[in-house]
């Protein structure tokens, strides 16, 4: 860990102004950035504290939906009744993610914000583009047993780790920000991640000193909301492949259905053709196939996470096979 | 006392205290943080250390750049070879001599090490090391170099090869033949406390608060790699968060503090990280076993063959005897095993939970289960008709073994009888489920140990010895023993361990720790016993302790009356001819039931069934525990646990505990290990045996053959991970 000086932002504009200067980083639960630190992964000069705004309630929108603050803690969100009534697939996915420990601390903003857990990510003597644009990447042709199938590049084969930001996609929630000027914005999730392509280190649409206030969901849609995350063991795994699903079914016919995929690319995965070809059609294996087909559509191994591709299949099967029964 | 004749009725036999399931003495202190370890010993004006580790397996370093770390806040001293002292060298169990020189044989290996005046300025100053390194071409995958392998020779184990009657021969002829090859993976200990030192020098005495199992030996090893005297040396460990072997000998970090200390002429501390643990404390190295099986047609064992590889550094010559316990386990009148080492530019490979035996029996317990559906025989029964007379290879009786009874009394608790042999039959909505069972063994070892146990005119007992307790209840079963042997009630008795200035003691390791250093502290008794009973002009014979008085016939007196200023006696237990005339194990049965699911493969566990003997239990409370947490262990070496080596650079890519599985709360489902009634007259004393491994030995057997009748897919490569399963599972398009 480097040295670096503290300062604690009273409001947000004060955290954005701090946060644009080079060397800034914010820092909220700082379950994922200490550890970083430590590792010199991350090397930031100032950390600039948010955890004293007040962006941390949750409230229902005159639209019907929910605006969560950035500063909400995994434990809080999960346990939220709104979102345990309305969101189930988003409480599941929060509760899937990490330990008891860490959801205390975690925040919403900062969980759509963590970094890949590549192992040579992790590993400051290892070449990583992610981490040291130019160094080339040693998962290619190195150990890549949790790494990306879908969207990958030659540059790049992460992964984002997050359980919460694949049931966010599903909920086509919005991310909202603000910059040092008070602009506000918001945010598609859609196109708040990045595929790594050339630049694996820029992750998000985020611009320097723009700061996460709050993560907006609109009305659920109709239908059953399921999130299964396949994992090494029990708890405390990220996910190898996990699937976020809302499917509407009456009689044995889908209606309308979304789903969306963790643990098999450099960010949350939503593939529309797979969720209209579901549309209107019969819940039988042709129909799951075709949907597989679709989602899996480029995908591609890297020999150690080959697997990942027919696990996929088998999960969307059998996540769309209990969805529909339900 | 040199073991060398049955031990005959004794004054523990009563069991009044030994044996009781009693909570730990030292509970309280670990749960309400006051049992203080290694890194938490304060001492006034401490520095702090940081390792840097060689990020290449295997070549020279060209340059070493310690100027900027030098000039960082807080920096005192930066060690590399360049001014190290001289040390002595050896293998890692004789010496541990580090930063000697520019060449680099494995990963890992500290290059420098960073002391400052906290433990975060090092860790900053240690990334402004710049090390250059020319690299060579280093081997580090076993499987790629088996063709160099070699016949080790380690002084301290088993000879490499065994063979009894004509292998090849009677394999070749075999009506019933099973040739199967097993591999388990690369593994670390992972146990909670890191590797931790606090090392202080007054004069030429150096004083080190270490977490190290073994703390004569160390002293020992301490003294050749530093050359000074064994007996400037104290080591102090009273409690450790673990050790599983990790622990048992010599690490950097005692080393590198030491040498740090004299040179500042302060204390220097040091805890190395998680990550660091991997590459610069030992492991246990991969395997590759071929197991060859023939039986006649009623599945009586004609041959039996292990063949074991697995690696370690050229300078070692440490093997994994994962083919140790089929020389012994099961009748057969051909026998061959064989163990290779191979060379590779790898961390040292070294003792780990139940070296042998818990890898040994994941190949050997499966090869049974996939001969037993051969032979259209139960797996238990196959045992049955394999069950031995006396041990196969050495032709001595067994000390006692109950394997047997330990495999019906678990069938019957389990409700193996509701088994279908048939794998794929059994389903629980999208679950697939399977039970299995593996036998358990695990080597009885007695080491020297010696004890002094002391009355005080207060009524207070004191036992001492350099003994270590790792979290397994050695402090609370020698409290027993005392307790028991003196008529005292339990708080009366004072257990001082973890220092050397105590008698030698055995420490912890291998599954003697209790047995060696209980048996000691029961003659210091004996011996605190006669001194008392003379004193008080007693029978020694016949004086009965109880109540805090010694009575004979219808006389009785205090024992505070009898002992003056205070009474001590020394104990001394010494492995002698039972040790070399018996062949000495304990035994067990694992069942294990198991989900697999049908989509994914995932695999978890549903219940699991101990049933073991091993002589005298000492506590029937922390026995349990004990042989839970080996279960524990045999979950994660049959479905979690893998370091994987990066070949392009000779490391362990998941060096870390979020990637480097262990099972976690939610794996672990009900558990329960029973141990049935033993005494053993010819290990020890304490007619006890071994219990510490032997919760893993076979436990990861039962889940892998569990499995196999859950889903019908025998994976022989461990860990049983969903990859290897899927292929394996109904098709679903």
């Amino acid at each position: 860990m480097k040295a670096f000086t503290y300062q604690r932002a009273d409001s947000t504009a004060q955290a954005a102004a701090a946060a644009v200067k080079p060397g800034a980083k914010i820092i909220a639960g700082g379950t994922n950035l200490l550890d970083l630190m430590k590792l010199q992964v991350e090397t930031p000069s100032n950390l600039v504290d948010i955890n004293r705004l007040p962006l941390d309630k949750i409230e229902e929108t005159p639209d019907g939906g929910l605006r969560i603050g950035t500063l909400v803690r995994n434990s809080d969100l999960a346990a939220d009744p709104h979102v345990r009534q309305r969101y189930g697939v988003l409480s599941r996915a929060l509760l899937a993610g990490a330990s008891a420990q860490l959801r205390n601390k975690a925040t919403t903003g900062g969980n759509l914000l963590q970094r890949t857990r590549c192992y040579y990510f992790y590993d400051v003597t290892k070449p990583c583009n992610k981490r040291s644009p130019g160094s080339g990447c040693a998962a290619l042709a190195g150990f890549n047993r949790i790494h990306a199938v879908l969207g990958t590049s030659e540059h790049c084969i992460a992964t984002h780790p997050s359980d919460m930001a694949v049931a966010m996609q599903a909920l086509d929630a919005k991310v909202e920000t603000v910059n040092r000027q008070g602009e506000t914005k918001v945010i598609p999730i859609a196109e708040f991640y990045r595929l790594p392509g050339n630049t694996p280190e820029i992750e998000t649409s985020l611009k320097s000193g723009e700061i996460i206030t709050a993560v907006t969901l609109p009305p659920p849609p109709p239908g059953v909301q399921l999130y299964r995350k396949v994992r090494d063991r029990a708890s405390y795994a990220f996910a190898l492949v996990s699937v976020a699903a809302i499917v509407d079914t009456a009689h044995g016919r889908i209606r309308s259905a979304r789903l969306a995929f963790g643990g098999l690319a450099h960010r949350p995965w939503r593939v529309a053709q797979a969720e209209q070809g579901l549309a209107n059609t019969p819940a039988n294996t042709a129909t799951f196939n075709a949907a597989a087909d679709a989602v899996l559509e480029g995908a591609r191994g890297y020999v150690g996470n080959d697997f990942k591709i027919p696990l996929t299949r088998r999960t969307l099967h059998s996540v769309l096979a209990e969805i529909t029964r339900t | 006392m040199e073991m060398n004749s049955p031990i005959g009725p004794n004054a523990l036999d009563a069991q009044r205290i030994v044996g009781k399931p009693l909570d730990r003495v030292d509970g309280r202190l670990k749960v309400t943080g006051s049992a203080r370890y290694a890194y938490e010993m304060q001492q006034e004006n401490t520095l702090y250390g940081f390792v840097v580790e060689a990020s290449i397996g295997k070549g020279r370093i060209v340059s070493i750049d310690t100027r900027a770390a030098e000039k960082a806040p807080g920096v005192e001293l930066v060690l590399t070879h360049r001014n190290a002292p001289a040390q002595g060298t050896g293998n890692h169990r004789d010496a541990h001599p580090v930063l000697t020189g520019p060449q680099v044989t494995r990963y890992g290996q500290p290059v420098a090490f960073v002391v400052a005046e906290s433990f975060e300025q090092a860790r900053a100053a240690a990334y402004l090391v710049d090390v250059k390194y020319d690299r060579s071409n280093g081997k580090y995958a076993l499987h790629s170099n088996l063709d160099k392998a070699r016949v080790p020779n380690p002084s301290d184990a088993p000879a490499a090869d065994s063979a009894v009657g004509d292998f090849a021969r009677a394999f070749a002829s075999a009506p019933v033949q099973l040739d199967v090859t097993y591999t388990t993976p690369l593994q670390s200990h992972a146990m909670m406390e890191p590797h931790a030192t606090l090392a202080m020098w007054d004069g030429d005495n150096l004083i080190l608060h270490t977490a190290n199992q073994m703390l004569n030996q160390g002293q020992q090893v301490i003294a050749t790699t530093l050359k000074i005297p064994v007996e400037n040396i104290r080591l102090i460990s009273p409690f450790i968060g673990g050790g599983f072997g990790g622990k048992l000998w010599v690490n950097a970090d005692a080393i590198l503090a030491a040498i740090a200390a004299r040179q500042l002429k302060r204390p220097v501390k040091i805890a190395l990280t998680r990550q660091q643990i991997f590459h610069v404390t030992t492991h246990r190295s991969d395997t590759i076993q071929r197991l060859r099986l023939g039986t006649d047609s009623e599945g009586r064992i004609l041959a039996i063959g292990h063949d074991v590889f697995s690696g370690n550094l050229p300078s070692e010559q440490t093997y994994e005897g994962a083919a140790l316990q089929t020389r012994t386990l099961y009748a057969g009148p051909n026998r061959l095993t064989q163990h290779r080492q191979v060379p590779l530019d790898i961390p040292v490979a070294s003792s780990m939970r139940a070296p042998g035996e818990a890898v040994g029996l994941m190949a050997l317990e499966c090869a049974m289960d996939e001969l037993a559906e051969k032979l259209n025989l139960d797996p238990i029964e196959l045992r049955v008709r394999n069950e031995p007379s006396e041990d196969p290879e050495k032709h001595i009786p067994y000390s006692s073994r109950h394997l047997i009874p330990c495999m019906q009394e678990g069938a019957r608790r389990f409700g193996w009888d509701k088994r279908n042999p048939k794998p794929g039959q059994v389903r629980d909505g999208r679950w697939l489920v399977g039970i299995g069972m593996a036998a358990a063994t695990r080597g009885n070892p007695l080491l020297l140990s010696k004890a002094n146990v002391r009355l005080d005119p207060d009524g207070t007992c004191i036992v001492r010895m350099a003994m270590t307790d790792i979290g397994t209840g050695t402090y609370t079963i020698l409290a027993q023993i005392a307790a028991e042997m003196l008529g005292l009630p339990m708080e009366r008795v004072k257990v001082e361990l973890g220092d050397t200035i105590f008698p030698q003691a055995a420490g912890s390791g291998g599954s003697w720790g209790a047995g060696s250093s209980g048996s000691a502290l029961f003659e210091a008794c004996n011996a605190l016993r006669e001194k008392l009973a003379r004193t008080a002009g007693m029978d020694p014979a016949t004086a009965r302790f109880a109540n805090g008085s010694i009575a004979s016939g219808d006389q009785s007196r205090k024992l505070t009356d009898l002992v003056g200023v205070g009474m001590d006696a020394d104990g001394e237990i010494r492995p002698g001819r039972n040790n070399k005339d018996f062949s000495q194990q304990s035994y067990g049965a694992h069942f294990a039931e198991v989900g697999v699911d049908e989509d994914t493969g995932e695999v978890r566990v549903r219940r699991m069934l101990g049933v073991f003997t091993a002589g005298r239990v000492l506590n029937a409370k922390t026995a349990r525990s004990q042989a839970i947490g080996g279960m524990v262990f045999g979950v994660g070496a049959a479905l979690h646990e893998e370091m994987t080596l990066d070949p392009r650079f000779g490391y362990f890519v998941n060096h870390d505990l979020a990637e480097y599985h262990v099972p976690v709360h939610a794996d672990i489902p009900d558990i329960d290990a029973v141990f049935l009634a033993e005494l053993d007259d010819q290990s020890n004393p304490l007619k006890s045996k071994g219990i510490g491994e032997l919760g893993i030995c076979g436990a990861g057997a039962s889940i892998a053959n569990a499995i196999y009748n859950a889903c019908g897919a025998r994976i022989r490569d461990y860990p049983i991970t969903l990859d290897k399963l899927l292929s394996r599972l109904p098709v679903r398009t």
